[in-house]
């Protein structure tokens, strides 16, 4: 029964979600205002709330959507719980790539594609050396990954340490993640819808891959080509989340465990509720940061640790007795 | 009907050492056979080897006479079931849902378990004792739970070859006996043919009608129980003195 109303649920949380995002923020907007925006009333909150605020909850929605299946997929391809989408070392490329050029001085375009080039390089190297003579366990994949994110960390450090103060805040928003700059939620709705579609079909063969290689080889899963798409769409759907908003930590670890100890592993439901549940999450959150210190906005990376660690602890310990 | 599983001069190694060298096995339907042999002699590897997870060095294999090499793995998983030794499950599951993945070589890629897979996997976990445990989280069982379950998973998969890794491991002997019973009984009465690794001779005794013993650097030996399980093959097998005795009416293997 929880299963079937789990996603028209989800999705009205989704809505919810939004709908907040629009009526706070350094101005409150009520619901009779907010009602007449949306049947078309003009004026200064139309403007803030069309042109400010929807691109803004629609973006952090995406990010929030592109993390927590990128993390669902990573943690069935590395037969781990405790991946995410960030373990295999793609937002530190991405970061080292979007220091680089604010370093430079460059924004906007030079910005989101240094990342996103970021993003590809760590992508390719970490798949190249992980591919090795054609052996690809889970744990060599993981083992590279994490070497390699280790080495990002320390170029990051090292920029870090050359650049001018000027320039470090706007660095260090970066790296926490921050969806201040994220205006332009399409390219991120796209790849997310693209990537829903694109797992849904591979989603009962996760289910058996779950269960481990041979396992799943032997009822008939074709595993070589599997884990390519699987490892290809993840670290998309990472590149784009990373290239958005920076790095933000915690929904793509939280969001598939939250569902597995409510509706369990079934990928034919936990990836679409993956999509819906952390973009709520990160959608709420976002509207968190640009209210508690208003008119200061935090970086939300900052509130969804905040937010995460004590919910983990908390589920750690409850699934324990 | 055509022979379900044949080698041709199969030759298998792992990590540079020989498990077997022109090996010619051909398994007819409804024919039990053991595979016998010292730890480490590449038995497993062997097995996984017939179910195309591990290429052979030279020869072929063949599934109802097509290559196996050749055929899609969802095609072998419908006529080739495995039962490993060791199953992995990090995530949450419920003992249902586990029998249930038996049916995903029959499933296309959009087709969610329909009620009579459903069905097929309830009676499965009922012919391993297992129908009150339906939703059981698969983290709670014990080991010879875990081994039932393996074993209901393969039922549910219901293949026309049966390969198994040690199907008694973790049992308790009346569940040993029950399901090997029921293995068996099947693989004779529907034609299905099975092949089980095994280090109880009195079982394989039991049970098999063939034997197939790896000695070790390639070299093999099989044919009939009847004519290859003596003490001379098996204490020359083990390096241990093996005595046979009649208990019974039956045959009982004791090592020295």
């Amino acid at each position: 029964m929880r299963k079937r109303f789990l996603l028209p649920c989800l999705l009205l949380l989704s809505v919810a979600s939004v709908v907040l995002a629009l009526a706070f923020g350094s101005v409150t907007i009520r619901w009779p205002e907010l009602w007449a925006v949306i049947n078309g009333a003009g004026g200064l909150n139309r403007s803030l709330v069309l042109n400010l605020r929807l691109p803004r909850a629609a973006s952090a929605f995406a990010t929030g959507g592109l993390l927590a299946l990128a993390g669902a997929l990573m943690q069935v391809l590395l037969r781990n719980p405790l991946a995410d989408p960030y373990i295999l070392g793609i937002s530190g490329g991405a970061a080292v790539g979007a220091l680089l050029s604010m370093l430079a001085g460059a924004g906007g375009a030079w910005l989101t594609g240094s990342a996103f080039g970021g993003a590809l390089l760590s992508m390719l190297l970490v798949f190249t050396l992980a591919h090795g003579h054609g052996s690809w366990t889970p744990s060599r994949l993981l083992l590279t990954g994490v070497v390699c994110a280790a080495g990002w960390g320390a170029v990051i450090s090292f920029i870090l340490a050359i650049s001018p103060d000027a320039q470090l805040r706007g660095m260090l928003f970066w790296l926490m993640g921050d969806l201040s700059h994220a205006d332009d939620p399409w390219p991120g709705l796209m790849v997310l819808a693209l990537g829903v579609v694109a797992c849904l079909p591979l989603a009962r063969n996760l289910n058996v891959l779950a269960r481990g290689e041979l396992q799943a080889s032997a009822l008939g899963v074709a595993i070589a080509p599997l884990r390519w798409q699987v490892y290809l769409i993840a670290s998309l759907l990472t590149a784009v989340a990373v290239t958005l908003a920076g790095s933000v930590g915690f929904i793509g670890l939280i969001v598939p465990h939250l569902l597995r100890l409510a509706i369990g592993n079934d990928q034919r439901l936990l990836l679409p509720a993956a999509v819906l549940l952390g973009g709520s999450l990160l959608t709420v959150a976002d509207t968190l940061a640009r209210t508690v210190a208003a008119p200061q906005q935090l970086p939300v990376g900052v509130i969804t640790a905040l937010l995460g660690v004590p919910v983990f602890l908390y589920l750690l310990q409850r699934s324990h007795r | 009907m055509p022979t379900p599983l044949t080698t041709n001069d199969l030759a298998v190694s792992i990590a540079g050492k020989r498990v077997c060298r022109g090996l010619n096995l051909a398994i007819e339907r409804g024919q039990c056979w053991g595979i016998l042999g010292r730890n480490g002699i590449g038995k497993t590897t062997l097995l996984h080897t017939l179910a195309g997870l591990h290429a052979p060095d030279a020869g072929a294999i063949h599934l109802e006479e097509q290559p196996l090499n050749h055929l899609p793995r969802r095609h072998i998983a419908q006529s080739i079931g495995v039962l490993f030794q060791h199953s992995e499950d990090p995530f949450p599951s419920t003992v249902l849902e586990t029998a249930l993945i038996g049916r995903h070589p029959y499933l296309k890629a959009w087709d969610w378990e329909s009620e009579e897979d459903r069905t097929l996997a309830r009676q499965a976990l009922a012919a391993v004792r297992m129908d009150g445990m339906a939703f059981r989280q698969t983290g709670t069982l014990s080991g010879g739970e875990r081994q039932r379950l393996a074993i209901a998973t393969l039922l549910t998969q219901d293949p026309q070859l049966l390969l198994l890794d040690e199907p008694a491991n973790h049992l308790d002997l009346h569940h040993q006996i029950t399901l090997l019973d029921l293995l068996v009984r099947q693989t004779r009465e529907r034609g299905k043919a099975l092949l089980m690794i095994g280090h109880d001779l009195n079982l394989t005794a039991r049970y098999c009608d063939h034997v197939l013993m790896l000695f070790g650097d390639g070299e093999t030996m099989q044919g009939k129980l009847s004519q290859i399980l003596t003490e001379e093959n098996l204490t020359r097998l083990y390096g241990h003195p093996i005595q046979c005795f009649a208990v019974g009416g039956k045959r009982v293997f004791v090592p020295e």
